[in-house]
């Protein structure tokens, strides 16, 4: 059986990408995660980046990242101190889109 | 061309706004530069994926020969979901397919269409750059005179932002502020690879021809929807989602949509299947009502999705369409508009002109409708519960419909009074 409920790091290795492993495009400030009580970006990231690590704090992980940018627009108490595109060729590739 | 100004035109972006400017300026002879951030055009790109071909017709007639098309939609299909139940109504019109081409649509993958519409730029005479991310706008004394992408400064006459929904050349111009997350979806999809005849007997479709559907009621009530369109040898499934109405659900948007997947009415349309792609992108979900209050400033012009050019009636979706006609008035205006500082105006004149802005105030009401939340849970549950009672023969006196009706309003969580009020904002929207 081919189609079948998937975990979001299968998904990802289907798609290709080209990791800037100098620069990380986005960059989570811990202290002010610490204190945000919501957390949405555990729940809109599509390709669920954000995680709690066994201390109940943000984990995240850049490879991966769609770049649509939803944790941005969800991140109110701006504990994503930047959020850039990846730099030119870096990022994800679609070979479909 | 100003002593500085190494271009005519700079065109931030490759998507279909960028490049249907960037196609005008260059057969009319201009100098254009496009920048492009991916790899190539349309590797950062994702769209649902059905295009209406009039859009293509007006940038250029010639293109609809030839273009990257994968299928010629022949089926406009509408699935309500509630549960483990459906509804799927197709409509199938021989008109869809024939006659005039410029009346038709077609599904299409943006990694192989924006790369097509780029080679087309470029056989114009445009000059497209990939992989290079431009970091900032040049702006003197309130005029955009060019862009910085890393140590490099690019000089034009004007600058185009055709850079997306996240828009970073508007917000730099100060056009736009922070993105609002009422304003946005974000939509998630998988294309599912399969045989061209398992799609075509699956489909019912006809050699080159597919299917668009829209699927209600599958984000278990979060305000959104789920798409499906068949591609010449795969299948674009996706939804979106309200992030705000996600975090509020408490689900992960990943989680929602692998349900999705395993409808048993979605299911046997994808079984046996590959899946080759994961991708997700923003779209903007306000409409009029979140478009940028200024287009332009001196200098400078917004078109496609950073201008906010999409209209979601539920039913459809239109933004690459838009993109293409806001690229197209933006190159008549430049062309038409000897005194730079007049292009901004000249460009609104054209929208109008090219009946993009009359279209665009127009859906506002389209969005008061989708701003009722029991359209996303409790109207396909309404819908449903009356299918299952008219098609139940167990064999007993039947009721009679109008309770039977009654019955599944009850169930559903409606009200006659509140239907009445939602008929009638419905009526009034659109
Ligand atoms: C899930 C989903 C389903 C959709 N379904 C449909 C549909 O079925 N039909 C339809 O008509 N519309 C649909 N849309 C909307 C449609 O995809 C968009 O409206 C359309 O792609 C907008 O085109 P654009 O050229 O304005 O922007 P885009 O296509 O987003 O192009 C922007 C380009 O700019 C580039 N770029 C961005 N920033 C920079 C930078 N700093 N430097 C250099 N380059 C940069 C990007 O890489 C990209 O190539 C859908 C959207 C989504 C997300
Ligand atoms: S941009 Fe999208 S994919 Fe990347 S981390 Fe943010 S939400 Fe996740
Ligand atoms: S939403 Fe922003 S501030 Fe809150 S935990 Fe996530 S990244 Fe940190």
């Amino acid at each position: 059986m081919s189609i079948r409920i998937m975990e979001a790091a299968e998904l990802l290795s289907l798609n290709k990408f080209n990791i800037d492993e100098e620069q990380a495009h986005i960059v989570l400030d811990k202290e002010i995660c610490s204190r945000c009580q919501d957390k949405p970006c555990l729940l809109v990231c599509p390709a669920v980046l954000y995680r709690l690590d066994k201390n109940g704090d943000i984990s995240f992980d850049y490879a991966g990242c769609l770049e649509c940018g939803t944790c941005r627009v969800m991140c109110i108490n701006r504990g994503i101190i930047k959020w850039e595109y990846p730099r030119g060729t870096f990022g994800i590739n679609y070979r479909y889109g | 061309m100003g002593e500085e100004s190494q271009f005519d035109a700079i065109v931030v972006g490759a998507g279909p706004a960028g490049l249907a400017c960037a196609y005008l300026l260059a057969k009319a002879g201009k100098a254009v530069l496009v920048i492009e951030r991916g790899d190539a055009p349309g590797a950062k790109n994702v769209t649902g994926g059905r295009i209406y071909a009039y859009a293509l017709n007006l940038l250029d007639k010639d293109l609809l020969d030839d273009a990257a098309w994968e299928r010629k939609v022949s089926h406009e299909e509408i699935m309500i979901i509630d549960g483990n139940r459906s509804i799927t109504m197709d409509y199938h019109d021989p008109s869809l397919t024939e006659g005039d081409e410029s009346l038709q649509s077609y599904t299409i993958l943006r990694a192989v269409f924006d790369q097509w519409l780029a080679d087309k730029a470029e056989e114009m005479g445009a000059m497209v750059v990939c992989g290079i991310r431009v970091d900032d706008l040049i702006q003197r004394e309130g005029r955009v005179v060019g862009v910085i992408a890393g140590e490099d400064e690019m000089y034009a006459e004007i600058v185009i932002a055709a850079d997306g929904v996240n828009s970073l050349m508007a917000q730099k111009a100060g056009l736009i502020s922070d993105i609002k997350k009422e304003t946005v979806g974000v939509g998630v999809k998988e294309v599912i690879e399969l045989p061209a005849k398992t799609i075509e007997e699956r489909f019912k479709l006809n050699q080159n021809q597919g299917s668009a559907r829209m699927i209600l009621g599958c984000t278990q009530g979060i305000h959104g929807g789920g798409f499906l369109y068949t591609n010449q040898e795969s299948i674009s499934l996706g939804c979106v989602f309200m992030p705000q109405e996600i975090v509020q659900h408490g689900k992960q948007v990943h989680d929602i949509f692998q349900e999705l997947k395993m409808h048993p009415a979605v299911y046997p349309l994808i079984q046996d299947g590959e899946t080759v792609e994961y991708s997700a992108h923003l779209v903007s979900e306000a409409g009029y009502r979140g478009m940028p209050a200024k287009l332009y400033k001196e200098g400078l012009l917004l078109v496609g999705d950073s201008a906010g050019l999409v209209i979601n009636t539920g039913y459809s979706i239109r933004g690459m369409d838009l993109a293409l006609l806001s690229g197209i008035a933006a190159a008549r205006a430049i062309l038409g508009e000897s005194d730079l500082s007049q292009i901004g105006p000249a460009y609104l004149a054209e929208l109008e002109k090219i009946c993009l802005l009359p279209t665009m105030r127009l859906s506002v009401g389209y969005n008061q409708l989708l701003d009722i939340p029991r359209i996303y849970s409790n109207y396909p549950q309404l819908a449903i519960g009356v299918m299952q009672r008219l098609y139940k023969v167990d064999g007993q006196i039947p009721q009679n419909l109008k309770k039977q009706v009654m019955e599944a309003i009850n169930e559903s969580g409606l009200t006659v009074w509140q239907m009445l009020k939602d008929g009638l904002k419905g009526v009034r929207s659109i």
